[in-house]
């Protein structure tokens, strides 16, 4: 037995590489596996995506396997964007919904072949889509511990990745997924990801994943590729304006109190809502509260000054609370204080004087700021390199 | 609205169906009643088993009908009548012993018993009252209250304070426990207790011993305080009762149409900005009748199945599936060439509701068999012969017996095609021990087990309360949060059967307050 001071967490596919490369030991849980929250300097690892490459280890992330002649129907009843458009060989970001309209995760759908989909979210969500799948001829598998997965992300990512012998990569458009033979295996690669830069997601069976993880670190060594843990990730997704689950939102069938889950238009993901494709789980709902008006606004804001917001209050010009911060950072690439907020209806409108308060510490003297706060239109962050097909070579 | 013929179109002139039709008829609506038998009533129906031999082919006697929606509908007017009333319950040992219930009194018991029942009678009569009271409202919403629902809380609160310190604490001490802890603690004569717990059990799947059986006591008492000293028979069987409500309903101006079998509730296309609602019904034939508003009579489960999961969100479906419908409820109709004679009894007996089941743990006993997909070795058993009062039902001389067989269960593991011939012989066996005899006399006999009810009468499950009366789906939740007040997730669809509050017996409420919401212009939101 081993003694209970010790944190008993699963390995990933990669553990054995994880493990040889975190060396400062900041571990955290994620769904039970053993993550790094940093491998040696978070700053660091930052700026590898921003300026070489990152390189993090999702596989502890929820994967479904969904098939069967429903599938596609089945997905369309739970997904709110319009599955059917979603064409073999792409990927989509997608949330769902429960009957009340409230946001039980997002996640990013993958169209694998005709009639096959993978689904990866943040929650474990089984017992939700089986209920869906009540009545449909559909077949769902959790296949999370069987599929190794890394992301690699950053402008030198691509170059990166065909020194690793993924020829043509460079011709895969964002949210497209391509194939390669690799270690006897096959390797898909996806051009998604959380950190708003260009970047791929790889996804392989386990017994090839340490495999992978050498090759790839070989091939990028002279491109400045590193590990990533989860910190640098979080700085990443707040400067590309992503939300998350679990912090910017609370997914519903997590929520406890009436009322407190929110809306895909209250997280600012109305785009992501298709009425017109029939009926999915909470359409009834949605549309209620499209006619009557949403509770919340989701808004991404420019704080002034270089403090993080984080779980600030925002206030309006008479410092009455109008929201709070959801998650917040100094974002060193885009040169900004940013935050991500939720608001009560109708704050943040561009016009609208919004303040941050804020409070820090400097050696035992705590300092409480109103800081102003501009509510962007769009993500600070998005370099036309995300988008560019092919990326540039390095 | 739609330029359709029909402004609504009810689902099933089961008595639910057509109490619906009748209010909404009278205020004002153009109504169809689609049919899919021959003959109006649903599980409330008489048919042929045998030449000459007629029987009530589900429920048997009447106990709960709800004075004012007969009143409402002048349903005496409209050609019901009873045989007889206010009949007498026996309870039967093997022994041959008996416990007599008349006119709100006891024999066969000790004087302690007797006392302590008068006072069980006392005290449940104010309770059923106040069930009552609630049963004959809408069950309030608990989320996103509006006034009314505050009003109807702050009313049930009341009726519950009112009962005085003393009951209303015994109240709230029994109303979600067991009836076999309540009687064991009251009563000394196990024969009495088990007539008590048949009262909780009957139609149920469930024992004496299981959660909240006091409350499905107090559901078959609710009207108990109206005036019936016991149940009724009616004249005809109960498919006159069938005919009756047919007739109100037609007399208020519904149109009433058989051999149309709903099969599919039709929905608007979907546009862009708008919530699916109800369009139309289709029939087996193909016909599709549109209307704007569409009330089912028929279970949750078949009324949901006809709109089909893909038009509903995931998590009312989830609830849908998971009410709880299993029947465990035969019905046994024998024709015979004589009155039997039970044992230990009296020529009386005959006419009189007979409950077979000598105690508690006979029926616990019976009830555990069915858990685990079996059908009970010692079945227990409420008895009618409708003849001693109806002889219109057989030919001369000749009688029928009619009785609800617990516990079958409608997923019997051997299924029903190998077991039907096996529990017939055990139910006549059980039947011979008491009424010695009786055997020589059948020259027919039937056994409707709970799939055969789901085929006959469109019940899924063959349950004849459409679905468990268990606390987790009554009152506030019966049958699922979202369509708790009639109205339903589908705009313009609503329903109005004994899946519905206040929820099953020949009571004909559900069907009342179906109307109001329906006219009221309610929606599940």
């Amino acid at each position: 037995m081993k003694p209970h001071s010790e944190v008993r967490l699963l390995d990933t596919p990669f553990g054995s590489r994880v493990r040889d490369a975190c060396e400062v030991h900041q571990w955290e849980d994620w769904k039970g596996y053993l993550t790094a929250a940093a491998y040696e300097d978070v700053e660091l690892e930052y700026f590898a995506v921003r300026n070489a490459t990152g390189v993090f280890d999702l596989s502890p992330m929820t994967k479904y396997r969904i098939t069967g002649p429903d599938a596609q129907a089945f997905l369309n009843r739970v997904m709110t964007r319009n599955v059917r458009r979603l064409a073999p060989g792409r990927v989509g970001y997608t949330v769902w919904c429960n009957d009340a309209g409230m946001v039980l995760d997002d996640g990013t759908l993958f169209h694998l072949a005709e009639g096959e989909y993978r689904l990866c979210a943040q929650e474990r969500c089984l017992d939700w889509l089986q209920w869906s799948a009540l009545g449909l001829d559909v077949a769902i598998a959790d296949e999370t511990a069987d599929v190794a997965a890394l992301a690699v992300q950053g402008p030198t990512s691509c170059a990166t990745l065909r020194a690793m012998g993924l020829d043509g990569l460079e011709r895969l458009k964002p949210f497209g997924i391509a194939r390669f033979p690799f270690d006897g295996g096959e390797l898909l690669v996806s051009r998604t990801g959380f950190t708003g830069d260009l970047g791929y997601e790889l996804w392989m069976a386990p017994d090839h994943a340490e495999a992978l993880w050498d090759s790839l670190f070989d091939a990028g060594r002279d491109r400045l590729i590193r590990p990533m843990g989860t910190a640098a990730l979080e700085l990443a997704r707040i400067e590309a304006g992503f939300i998350q689950a679990g912090v910017d939102f609370v997914p519903a069938e997590q929520v406890l109190r009436h009322g407190r889950g929110r809306s895909p238009f209250e997280l600012g993901l109305g785009w992501l809502v298709d009425f017109g494709k029939g009926h999915f789980t909470g359409r009834n709902a949605l549309l209620k509260e499209k006619e009557n008006g949403s509770r919340y606004r989701f808004v991404r804001l420019d704080v002034d000054g270089n403090k993080p917001a984080e779980e600030s209050f925002i206030l309006d010009k008479s410092a009455n609370v109008v929201g709070h911060v959801t998650s917040a950072a100094w974002c060193a690439s885009a040169k900004r204080n940013l935050a991500l907020a939720s608001l009560e209806m109708p704050w943040g409108r561009p016009e609208d004087d919004l303040f941050a308060e804020i409070y820090y510490s400097r050696e035992q003297r705590w300092t409480r700021l109103e800081t102003r706060c501009t509510v962007m239109r769009g993500p600070a962050w998005d370099p036309p390199r995300r988008r560019q097909t092919p990326p540039a070579d390095f | 609205m739609t330029d359709a013929a029909f402004d609504v179109v009810v689902i099933g002139a089961g008595h639910n169906g057509l109490a619906c039709a009748s209010y909404l008829a009278r205020g004002g609506r153009k109504v169809l009643v689609l049919e899919a038998a021959d003959r109006p009533g649903g599980l409330a129906a008489t048919r042929e088993f045998a030449a000459g031999f007629r029987v009530s082919a589900a429920a048997h006697l009447l106990t709960m009908l709800d004075a004012g929606v007969a009143r409402d509908l002048g349903l005496e007017g409209h050609g019901l009548e009873f045989a007889a009333r206010n009949l007498k319950t026996v309870a039967l040992a093997d022994n041959g012993e008996r416990v007599v219930f008349e006119d709100g009194a006891i024999g066969g018991v000790s004087a302690k018993d007797q006392a302590a029942f008068a006072e069980f009678r006392r005290q449940n009569r104010r309770f059923a009252k106040v069930l009552a009271g609630f049963c004959s409202r809408p069950s309030p919403r608990l989320v996103d209250r509006r006034k009314s629902d505050t009003l109807a809380l702050a009313r049930l609160a009341w009726d519950v304070r009112s009962l005085g310190r003393a009951d209303m604490r015994e109240l709230l001490r029994v109303g979600a426990i067991n009836i076999y802890d309540v009687a064991q603690e009251k009563f000394e004569s196990a024969l009495l207790k088990a007539a008590v717990s048949m009262d909780a059990v009957l139609g149920s799947h469930m024992g004496p011993r299981s959660p909240n059986t006091v409350y499905s006591y107090l559901h078959r008492h609710m009207n108990d305080d109206a005036g019936a000293a016991g149940p009724a028979v009616v004249k005809g069987g109960m498919g006159a009762l069938g005919e009756a409500f047919a007739a109100a309903a037609e007399a208020a101006g519904a149109e009433v149409r058989y051999g149309s079998r709903a099969v599919r509730i039709d929905l608007s296309e979907p546009s862009s900005n708008e919530a699916c609602r109800a369009a139309g019904v289709t029939l087996a034939d193909g016909t599709r009748i549109e209307t704007g508003l569409v009330v089912s009579n028929a279970d949750l489960k078949t009324t949901f199945r006809m709109v089909g999961p893909l038009n509903l969100d995931a998590g009312f479906v989830r609830r849908v599936h998971s009410f709880r419908a299993r029947g465990v409820t035969a019905k046994l109709h024998l024709a015979l060439d004589g009155l039997p004679e039970f044992h230990g009894g009296d020529a009386g007996d005959a006419g009189a509701r007979l409950l077979l089941a000598s105690s508690m743990d006979d029926i616990e006993s019976a009830f555990d068999h069915a858990k685990y997909g079996r059908f009970s070795p010692v079945p227990v058993m409420e008895i009618s012969i409708p003849t001693v009062y109806d002889a219109s039902l057989a030919p001369d001389g000749k009688q029928v017996l009619s009785a609800l067989v617990q516990y079958a269960p409608y997923d019997l593991k051997e299924g029903w095609d190998a077991g039907r011939e096996t529990f017939k012989a055990i139910c006549l066996q059980r039947l011979e021990a008491v009424a010695p005899g009786i055997g020589e006399s059948v020259r027919a006999s039937e056994l409707l087990t709970p799939p055969d009810l789901e085929a006959e009468f469109g019940v899924r499950g063959g349950h004849w309360h459409h679905g468990e009366i268990a606390l987790d789906q009554a009152l506030f939740t019966r049958p699922v949060p979202g369509a708790n007040r009639y109205a339903t997730p589908v705009r313009g669809l609503y329903l109005c059967g004994a899946s519905s509050h206040p929820g099953g017996g020949i009571l004909g409420l559900a069907g009342r307050n179906a109307a109001r919401a329906v006219l009221a212009g309610e929606d599940s939101g």
